[in-house]
């Protein structure tokens, strides 16, 4: 399946991954072939075929509900990129904002 | 024994000399370093360590002395220099991911696996390179630059755990951790002619690892010979109630038992076990035409095509020869659907590592680039500016697949398929075969810069990739040179049954003797 | 409404569950703690951290499922909803996508007007964590990240568009809530942030069967803004279609001050989560066995314990359903019901004072003063003629005041109810004498006054004469 400027531009917006112009060309061409080698596995029938779900049995494990103290050596002062009276911050948004419409 | 010949020394032969007061652990320090120095680890030469603290380091051979020295037990690996991948995280050294996103990052706790190894006496020497973010098969897409391989620098050292197979192979360690998601330590381990072990799915701990493709990813070792990684494998190993997705399933003393003494009896997995005070354990005897009678071995032609490098294929040969010598029967077994893994890991790990790299983000650790318009051109620049090529590529890849409307056709066709892979093995092993016998890949190191197409490159994983898919165990041994250039042969047993695995290594390793590395 | 349009309303409930610490981390759970106190590398999303599921938070999950009638999937799955927000550490949910932890459930809201009862599908309810709290409008030009409440447990339940209005979706939201708190899962408050409502609404011709164009709306912060939000949003679509226009497909917001819904700036088809399942848990695997015993030991729900205490109380099916509104009240009712062994009495007081003294003091009834027990015993004296229905009162609030039992209240303030002659008749005699002119005209046979002079003598005895004896006495004297 050949991928458009256009989806590389939406896929990069979803992926808050900035693209120069200069590289759009590029990507879109090296996502098209890497994605018609993909394409061998649209002729393998897997109509009957559960998906791939993990090694060994058994559900995933529990904990109790008991608080632990965090595992952790220094503050967050000291990989934070910015901080204020124990916040993280941020560049504005405005209020109600939606995800998806951030700074759009 | 003497520290003087350093780089040839075991992890258990460093071990029990330290135990013995032959050696101090800040000897074996100023050994590693000193090899380090002589090889040029550094960046400007093979470039092989991202981060290391000589200072910290003798301070905690002191420590480790100390222990000793009260006559406390300090474990398997007493003074045992170890290098850890850089997306491994560890406490006092940076943990980068060969990223520029996590460019100085310290990460305020410290992966299972580390612990483990440092309750057992070891030494954390240094942080090694690799391809950014574990993504790549040359430690070329490094943020810090590319790793050299020590046996010609004019070539790559595989990848993406490039840093730790050099470190092993330039004789720095005799122990390094890698992690693992499509070949990432078997890759490497063979283009640098040591050890590379990927446990089962489940087997290691992944907390503390930082997540790739979070089902396909596992920490594995690089060791100099069999007995280093099955040391290794054993104190890392087991349940670790921080990881959802380890397993409680029983860890058996890998080296004992490996030359055909039954495995020992299984020992309760105690969650917050670290494997101390075991004492040394003798090394296996000499191969004998006995050694593996009984063990069959399955030769899948689909890992043996005819435009498979006939230097590659004899070597293959050779070393199945060695095996039958020593009581195997080999069978010629069939993966069929193993063409398919390639397209299949290439849909599923970029669709996990899109997910699991949206939290490089720029708000609470790492590189913020802001360029002050807001919070979104803020995600955009950071993103933009903190991932290299190859993970821009794999992060787009990923969005992709997952993306509405291509779900189906991608993401969910490839986790069937990857069932189907996964059934090939299955029913060979269901079919009496004790171990699978491969290649590990289908040409020795190439060039720094000769692959410069995604996809010839992700190519370079075809033998290995498989294993990750079906979440079994296999290792990597030596098994000879072509063009003066390290071979691997591909050992791959069923899901937890690393004994065997290791049985069939430590037989290899001895019936090939100085031939694999000739 | 208007006679034109039919509304078609389905909600999705988001419920904070009651545990101590977080959905996948071992952090604290409590509000109000100052900023990223309550964090660790796996809700920080710090590189290499993994998640491990709370066992409280799927236990409290089921039994919400149960309680809500929904069957329970003995295999669920985690999945990640991918969006970036900063609020969201990972750039994930970790929630349930194609296979939640519960589908097909229903509550009933309530009767139709031929006595059937109206019964609001339950689509699905699934596992999910909270997101963090972004604040705008502390730091000019920033915007703050709290991520105390990042990786909180929650359920969201989601409703089929079986609501035809507003009153309907504040009934539907009512019963939800009362049955949540029957269930002990959460504290189900709106203010704290532990519940919290989305609406999908929209509308068709009456007769139509196929559904209208539906909108989304958000930002309600109370059951009566969701019922204004609906009506606001039911009358824009209605003026729409009438002005020959078509609804658009989108999320508004409802602002409360103007009393309007507005449109979010989103763009559409910008949200694409692209779920899958999440490879850093296993499935949640649940055993029938276990599911069973959870469904056995289900706390008894609002509904039947209705029809219980109509039947074990005797009151009436109005009396039950306000005393049935809470567990707290309806756990108070019943042990002042059962230890005085009069249901209407005890009926009349928790609505009558203990009500009023709640209400004017705003204490929660689970932390009043005045035990079940405690009001039960001067129940008791009241019927045995102790203490005067008059004086009770004054009982009652004494021991609101100071937490003394009843009778020792009555005791030390003099109110318990006098019977004995020689005291009443003294009283008697000082009235007669206070008051010649009544007397006289009582004394010489105008029996009307004989209500004004028993007046008189129970407020000289305060209270405590027994109004019996009174009249008996004075009437001896009447003659």
């Amino acid at each position: 399946m050949a991928v458009t400027r256009e989806d590389l531009l939406h896929i990069a917006d979803l992926a808050r991954v900035g693209v120069d112009d200069a590289r759009v060309e590029d990507l879109t061409r090296e996502l098209s072939s890497i994605l018609g080698h993909m394409e061998v596995l649209s002729q393998v029938d897997t109509s009957t075929v559960p998906p791939a779900s993990g090694v060994g049995s058994g559900g995933t494990p529990l904990r109790p509900d008991d608080r632990v103290a965090p595992l952790m050596e220094g503050t967050l002062e000291s990989f934070a990129p910015s901080m204020r009276d124990g916040f993280f911050l941020v560049p504005r948004l405005a209020t109600h904002e939606d995800p998806a419409e951030s700074g759009a | 024994m003497t520290i003087d010949n350093y780089t040839k020394l075991g992890a258990a032969e460093i071990s029990a000399g330290v135990r013995a007061g032959e050696i101090t652990p800040s000897a074996l320090v100023d050994a590693a370093f000193k090899r380090a120095d002589d090889i040029g680890a550094g960046r400007d030469a093979l470039n092989i360590f991202l981060h290391s603290d000589r200072d910290a380091c003798c301070e905690e051979a002191e420590v480790v002395h100390g222990r000793l020295e009260e006559a406390a037990d300090v474990g398997v690996l007493a003074g045992v220099p170890i290098a850890i991948k850089d997306n491994i995280a560890s406490l006092g050294l940076p943990t980068t991911c060969g990223s520029r996103i996590l460019k100085d990052y310290v990460s305020p706790f410290e992966a299972t696996a580390i612990t483990r190894l440092r309750a057992n006496g070891a030494i954390i020497i240094a942080k090694t390179n690799m391809d950014e973010f574990a993504m790549g098969s040359s430690t070329e897409n490094s943020a810090f630059g590319p790793t050299r391989n020590p046996h010609d620098v004019r070539l790559v050292p595989g990848g993406s755990s490039g840093g730790s197979a050099a470190a092993v192979a330039a004789g720095i360690t005799p122990i390094a951790l890698g992690s693992e998601t499509g070949g990432s330590v078997r890759q490497p381990a063979a283009f640098c002619g040591v050890v590379g072990v990927k446990p089962t799915y489940g087997r290691v701990s992944r907390y503390g690892l930082v997540a790739f493709a979070s089902s396909l990813d596992q920490i594995g070792v690089v060791g100099r010979t069999v007995d280093d990684a099955a040391i290794a494998l054993e104190t890392i190993a087991g349940f670790d109630k921080m990881d959802s997705t380890s397993s409680d399933a029983d860890v058996p003393l890998y080296r004992l038992s490996a030359l055909g003494k039954p495995a020992p009896a299984a020992r309760d997995p105690n969650t917050e076990a670290m494997r101390i005070g075991r004492s040394p354990v003798p090394l296996p005897p000499p191969p004998s035409e006995t050694t593996l009678k009984g063990v069959v071995i399955g030769k899948p032609k689909e890992y043996f095509p005819d435009s498979l490098d006939r230097s590659i294929a004899d070597l293959c040969e050779r070393a199945l020869e060695k095996m039958r010598g020593m009581g195997a029967t080999v069978r010629e077994v069939s993966l069929p659907q193993s063409p398919l893994a390639i397209p299949v890991y290439y849909i599923i790990a970029p669709a996990e590592a899109s997910s699991n790299l949206a939290r490089f983000d720029g708000v609470r650790y790492g590189l913020r680039v802001d360029p002050g318009k807001g919070l979104r051109p803020m995600y955009d620049a950071t993103r933009s500016e903190g991932f290299g090529p190859e993970v821009t590529r794999r992060v787009l890849l990923g969005t992709y697949v997952l993306s509405a409307g291509y779900y189906d056709a991608y993401y969910k066709k490839a986790q069937a398929v990857r069932t189907l892979i996964a059934d090939d093995f299955r029913s060979v092993f269901a079919s009496g075969v004790h171990a699978i016998f491969t290649p590990t890949t289908p040409t020795p190191a190439f060039p720094v810069g000769a692959i410069s197409d995604p996809y010839e490159m992700y190519l370079n994983d075809i033998f290995t990739v498989t294993a990750n898919l079906a979440g079994v165990p296999a290792m990597s041994v030596p098994i000879g040179r072509v063009r003066n250039l390290p071979v691997g042969g591909q050992i791959i047993t069923p899901h937890f049954d690393e004994y065997s695995m290791f049985r069939v290594g430590y037989a290899l390793e001895a019936a090939l003797g100085a031939d694999a590395h000739k | 409404m208007n006679d034109r349009y039919e509304m078609v309303v389905g909600l999705e409930v988001h419920v904070q569950l009651k545990t101590r610490t977080k959905a996948f981390c071992g952090c604290s759970t409590d509000f109000g703690a100052p900023p990223n106190v309550n964090t660790c590398p796996v809700c920080l999303a710090l590189p290499g951290a993994l998640p491990v599921l709370n066992e409280k938070a799927v236990e409290l999950a089921v039994r919400a499922a149960l309680g809500l009638g929904c069957q329970i999937n003995p295999i669920s799955v985690f999945a990640r909803k991918n969006y970036f927000y900063p609020d969201l550490p990972k750039g994930y949910q970790i929630s349930q996508f194609d296979q939640p932890l519960a589908t097909g459930g229903h509550v009933v809201i309530g009767k139709t007007e031929d006595g059937k009862d109206v019964q609001i599908g339950i689509t699905r309810l699934h596992m999910e964590e909270d997101a963090g709290k972004s604040i705008h409008d502390r730091y000019p030009g920033a915007t703050a990240i709290d991520l105390n409440r990042a990786g909180v447990p929650l359920i969201e339940i989601v409703s089929e568009p079986d609501l035809r209005s507003a009153t309907d979706a504040g009934a539907y939201l009512r019963t939800v809530k009362q049955i949540l708190q029957y269930l002990d899962v959460s504290d189900v408050s709106m203010e704290e942030g532990s519940l919290r409502v989305d609406a999908n609404i929209s509308i068709r011709p009456f007769g139509q069967t196929k559904l209208g164009t539906k909108t989304e709306v958000k930002n309600m912060n109370s059951f009566s803004a969701v019922e204004r939000a609906l009506e606001a949003e039911y009358e824009r679509q209605s003026q729409l279609l009438d002005s020959g226009g078509n609804v658009q497909q989108q999320t508004l917001l409802w602002d409360a001050t103007l009393g309007t819904v507005r449109p979010s700036r989103t763009k559409e088809g910008s949200h694409d989560y692209r779920y899958f399942p999440e490879p850093d848990l296993r499935p949640l695997l649940l055993d029938p066995k276990w599911i069973h015993d959870a469904k056995e030991n289900l706390p008894e729900l609002p509904d039947v314990r209705k029809k219980r205490f109509v039947g074990d109380y005797s009151i009436s099916v109005g009396e039950a359903e306000q005393l049935t509104s809470t567990p707290s009240l309806a756990d108070y009712y019943e042990g002042v019901a059962r230890a005085s062994m009069d249901g209407k009495a005890a009926y009349n007081w928790v609505m009558g004072e203990v009500s009023a003294t709640l209400r004017a003091s705003n204490i929660d009834i689970a932390l009043f003063r005045v035990r079940p027990a405690d009001l039960a015993q001067l129940l008791n004296l009241v019927r045995d003629g102790a203490v005067s229905h008059t004086a009770a009162k004054r009982v009652f609030s004494l021991m609101v005041e100071t937490g003394k039992p009843a009778a020792q209240v009555a005791a030390d303030e003099g109110l318990s109810q006098v019977g004995d002659e020689s005291a009443i008749t003294t009283w008697v005699d000082e009235v007669l004498e206070e008051h010649p002119e009544e007397a006289r005209r009582y004394l010489s046979g105008e029996k009307k006054l004989q209500g004004v002079l028993v007046g008189f003598v129970m407020k000289k005895s305060k209270g405590r004469a027994d109004p019996k004896r009174v009249n008996q006495l004075l009437s001896a004297r009447g003659g």
